[in-house]
């Protein structure tokens, strides 16, 4: 019995010490890998899903352009094209491609590519009409944004 | 003066962990992990108003077609289809097929894996498809009012046939031939390896106008 007695006399506190340390780590972590949405989406964006996908190497040449249904009732049923925080005419998306250039250095401008980011349910017109958009502009590495399909 | 030295000067720490908490729950909530992934497409240049577009004069066997109409029903070679999961294999087989008995081919064959030899030997040299990988053209024709998700699941049916082609060749999958990079080297050198004589020849046509 004395033996039992001894035992409970040993403390039993979880040293707490090093919990703030942890806790840090993974703060920083996910200071490290947040990136703070630059825009509102003001489209519908159920992105569609695929097998080959493409990883994007070098985020700073990536511009985006966002197809789809507007989420306010008020801007009508049309898929619209969305670039920066507005809605915009497929005529805007030369003046939008350029000004995206001119933060590139000489060398870059030509690497440029447009992650086109489309709702699945809109057609394809609108889709060509922005694709025809961009070849006037000569920034044609475009990139259709999907997610990974698991199935096989 | 003795008493001050005797003084604790800890600032109270039992706070921390909590304030860490705060800010840790705050970004793992604002946290969206960038997916920047997707189906990369070079597009093809602004016709030149001067330069007449030339005279296309391919074979019909050397055309590989792929036609979806407004209410995405899809035909592929002028047979209707409703699995598009399959386009992959027809890809596949037409781009192998080697129909032209010359020198250039048979040195192409001797190229390839052996599965893929075999492959050839067995089920390709068909006269009615494709004469050699270099000519062989995947034509891919949608409408105006075509989806953009078939759109989107057809074109990656292609893409990943070419890649399982040119990944089958010097035994890597679709995905690891996708991820070389071609700044080293070795891996450029694979890259070269796996695409030498067998062009990713998709043409994606301008749409009809028919479902608007």
């Amino acid at each position: 019995m004395s033996k039992f007695k001894k035992k409970a006399s040993t403390s039993q506190d979880i040293p707490t010490a090093s919990l703030p340390d942890i806790i840090f780590m993974l703060l920083f972590f996910f200071m490290v890998t947040t990136v703070l949405r630059e825009s509102d989406i003001l489209v519908e964006q159920k992105i569609p899903a695929a097998k080959e996908l493409n990883k994007l190497e070098r985020k700073s040449l990536v511009s985006y352009i966002y197809i789809g249904k507007p989420k306010q009732s008020d801007m009508g049923a049309e898929p619209r094209i969305q670039i920066n925080d507005r809605l915009v005419q497929p005529t805007d998306i030369q003046k939008f491609v350029n000004e995206e250039k001119d933060k590139l250095t000489e060398v870059e401008r030509d690497q440029i590519t447009m992650a086109l980011k489309v709702d699945r349910d809109v057609k394809m017109g609108i889709v060509v009409d922005v694709q025809q958009e961009l070849k006037e502009v000569n920034a044609r590495k475009i990139l259709y944004s999907a997610i990974k399909r698991i199935d096989r | 003066m003795a008493k001050s030295k005797n003084r604790k000067v800890d600032i109270p720490s039992a706070s921390l962990a909590d304030i860490a908490f705060l800010l840790l729950i705050f970004f793992l909530v604002t946290t969206t992990i960038a997916s920047d992934k997707g189906i990369a497409l070079l597009l093809p240049p602004k016709p030149d108003p001067n330069v007449e577009p030339p005279d296309i004069t391919k074979n019909q066997r050397n055309i590989f077609k792929v036609n979806v109409n407004s209410s995405d029903r899809i035909l592929v070679e002028d047979e209707p289809l409703q699995d598009i999961s399959k386009i992959r294999d027809m890809v596949k087989e037409f781009v192998l097929n080697f129909g032209d008995q010359n020198q250039e081919n048979q040195d192409l064959i001797n190229s390839l894996s052996g599965a893929q030899r075999n492959f050839v030997l067995s089920q390709g040299r068909k006269p009615d498809s494709s004469d050699s990988p270099g000519d062989a053209v995947v034509s891919f024709k949608t409408d105006r009012g075509t989806s953009y998700e078939i759109y989107l699941g057809i074109l990656d049916e292609i893409m990943g046939a070419y890649d399982e082609i040119y990944g089958d060749r010097v035994g890597l999958t679709a995905e690891e031939f996708r991820n070389l990079d071609k700044s080293d080297p070795a891996q450029n050198d694979v890259y070269s390896r796996a695409r030498e004589g067998i062009p990713r020849n998709v043409s994606i046509a301008e749409p009809t106008k028919i479902g608007e």
